[in-house]
């Protein structure tokens, strides 16, 4: 997606054309196997089958304009910081999924997160998301009676 | 006066001292959080959802009239001292508020947002309660059908009507529809769009695709362009307290701002940018000296911020006597009555009139609360500005996977929800606006069975669409805010970016 394509004129406007085709299609197929119809008036899938048209028309509306020049310009990204970011979210979707509970997977979503934003301290930042994460664990579990998921640290309170 | 006896008792409910310490609570949460550059009032809402879950319903509502507030007064403190408008209603803030401060006129500008905001909201939430009323009489006439046109418009106006581009708009609005269908059908129990996974039975919840939008895809986003441009906030200098002059110039502009601001907010044409835009404009045609706008002109901020507080302010009106939000913050703060088992609309003022008016009254608690606490404190505000980046989207995306989960503990929502942080990011970085979504996935299942009970209603003929007049009349508007932005490009000026 860099500024090196030019010669094909807004390629990402293309790309999102081909997305939203997709869609179109996943919910077409999806309300094409809808069984039950309605007596009176529409049934469930006429909704459906309106969304998937307006994807159509907004596909065919991003193709045309796809091989137009651009009308904004896409600034260069940093994808290594978005990647940690990534990173992050893995990282507490994976403690959860495990069983490592929620303080461990908060930390690791901080720490990794001050690191996609160009801080070095892992250490320091890992040792911070620790204790940020037992507070909130604190607040919810005990004041406000909402269940976190828990892992072994949970146990432990 | 039927409204002001209601009013007078929901005043005798929000003064209790339990419930002022929760508009008190809020009011300081909203800010803090809402102060935070990069998050608006529709993310500070939808971050503190999860903090007010276990409060009975009448005390949580009120510590959300103190967010939703503060999470407004908060939007413009960052807009002047930092020069990143966490909302686009806070752009043209940014504009002179930001000179102001640069020219060390910081205090001054804060003072004039400040009062200017309370003054609008002030006389924004006493049309509400006077408005309100008039108009559930009107609505509890409405049908089905009247519902949709209504829908329809919002729709329109929303995504297509004031955007950049009516395409990136629909296209965003698209997208939240099709959010809407997933789920199990309400009048057939068929699953629509659920692909086998019983989570998202359920349907999508408004919350997690607000937070996961806004939230993630701003971490994103700024992750992705953080090293090329840093900002530092501008520190407040002398005194906070305006001048005779200031004084002088700035109640004219909060008056006309909100004039301009409230009928606007309750139109449900969606959105604080055009009050504020237009006030901004006006105000330099009739400032005596129009030279000093684009150089830190005091009018430039009061204006704006009055209108802004003043149709958000009015987007409430829609909002609690329709169940029609017509802004992100107004769809995120539907779900978050929604969450209380409260559903807006006509039926609301004669089941929890308690409830309506004990939110009306509170919000006129939070407003003062504002101004008391938030002048004073402002020196802590700008300290919660100096937190670094990185600890602050860590922390941001911490409460933001930490309410998701504590709503409905899965894997699968944060999967969810780091999805949608994809996706906004690349509707963020290819310019596609953020709200349509928001509103589309929230009114979407809304307008098909609106539509549905229509046409269940004629037997199936939908022409009864167009035989009441007053949805035809609608219908028509809607498509007229369709097909207009196509054939005057120069109509779309407006530009619309992220609540």
């Amino acid at each position: 997606m860099t500024q090196k394509t030019l010669h094909i004129p807004n390629r990402p406007t293309a790309v999102i054309a081909v997305v939203l085709f997709a869609i179109a299609f996943i919910t077409y197929w999806d309300a094409s196997h809808m069984k039950v119809r309605a007596t009176y008036g529409m049934s469930a899938s006429a909704a459906s089958y309106f969304v998937a048209l307006l994807f159509v028309a907004l596909a065919i509306g991003h193709l045309i304009s796809a091989f137009k020049p651009s009308d904004i310009e896409v600034e260069a990204a940093d994808w290594m910081a978005v990647g940690w970011i990534g990173f992050a979210l893995a990282g507490l979707i994976g403690s959860i999924w495990l069983g490592g509970g929620f303080i461990l997977g908060s930390t690791l979503l901080f720490a990794l997160t001050a690191r996609a934003f160009g801080r070095k301290a892992l250490l320091v930042d890992l040792c911070l998301g620790a204790v940020i994460g037992v507070l909130v664990f604190l607040l919810f579990n005990k004041l406000l009676t909402l269940a976190l998921p828990q892992g072994p640290l949970e146990r432990l309170f | 006066m039927d409204t002001f006896s209601f009013l007078i008792d929901g005043f005798a409910l929000a003064i209790q001292p339990a419930n002022l310490i929760y508009a008190a609570i809020g009011v300081l949460i909203g800010t803090a959080v809402g102060v935070l550059p990069g998050i608006g009032p529709a993310l500070t809402v939808a971050l503190l959802l999860p903090v007010t879950f276990k409060l009975d319903p009448g005390g949580s509502i009120i510590m959300f009239a103190g967010i939703y507030y503060g999470g407004m007064y908060g939007g413009s403190t960052t807009a002047i001292l930092l020069n990143t408008p966490g909302e686009s209603a806070s752009v043209v803030t940014a504009l002179e508020g930001n000179k102001m401060a640069r020219a060390g006129r910081g205090g001054p500008a804060l003072a004039t947002a400040a009062i200017g905001s309370f003054v609008a909201a002030l006389i924004a939430t006493a049309g509400l309660a006077v408005l309100a009323p008039y108009l559930v009489k009107i609505a509890v006439k409405f049908g089905p059908w009247d519902y949709f046109g209504l829908m329809l418009i919002a729709f329109v106006t929303v995504s297509a009507t004031f955007g950049s581009s009516p395409l990136r708009g629909l296209t965003s609005l698209a997208f939240g529809l099709w959010l809407g269908l997933m789920g199990i059908d309400q009048l057939t129990g068929q699953a629509r769009l659920t692909f086998g996974v019983p989570e998202l039975l359920d349907g999508v919840e408004v919350t997690t695709l607000a937070v996961g939008l806004f939230a993630i895809g701003e971490a994103f986003f700024v992750a992705s362009r953080h090293l090329y441009k840093p900002e530092k906030p501008i520190p407040v200098k002398g005194s906070i307290w305006m001048t005779r002059e200031d004084w002088k110039r700035s109640w004219k502009p909060w008056l006309r701002g909100t004039i301009i601001g409230f009928p606007i907010g309750a139109l449900p044409a969606g959105g604080a940018e055009i009050p504020t835009f237009l006030s901004y404009t006006i105000e330099r045609k009739l400032s005596k000296n129009p030279e000093e706008f684009g150089h830190g002109a005091i009018e430039g901020v009061a204006g704006p911020e009055a209108a802004n507080n003043a149709s958000a302010a009015g987007t409430l009106v829609p909002l609690l006597t329709l169940g029609l939000p017509t802004s992100a913050t107004a769809a995120v703060m539907l779900a978050g009555f929604q969450q209380y088992n409260i559903q807006p609309g006509p039926l609301l003022f004669t089941q929890h009139a308690d409830l309506v008016w004990g939110l009306v009254a509170s919000l006129f608690i939070a407003n003062v609360m504002l101004l008391v606490l938030n002048l004073p404190l402002v020196g802590m505000w700008v300290k919660l500005l100096k937190i670094p980046l990185p600890w602050l989207y860590a922390g941001i995306l911490v409460f933001a996977s930490m309410g998701t989960i504590a709503a409905n503990p899965s894997v699968t929502e944060l999967l969810l929800l780091t999805g949608f942080g994809v996706v906004g990011f690349v509707m963020r970085r290819y310019d596609y606006p953020i709200a349509p979504a928001v509103v589309g996935l929230i009114l979407g299942p809304l307008a098909d069975s609106a539509l549905r009970r229509s046409l269940q209603m004629s037997l199936g003929d939908p022409m009864i669409l167009l035989q009441h007049p007053s949805s035809a009349i609608m219908i028509g508007i809607a498509v007229v805010a369709l097909v207009a932005p196509f054939v005057f490009r120069g109509l779309s000026k407006f530009r619309q970016d992220e609540d």
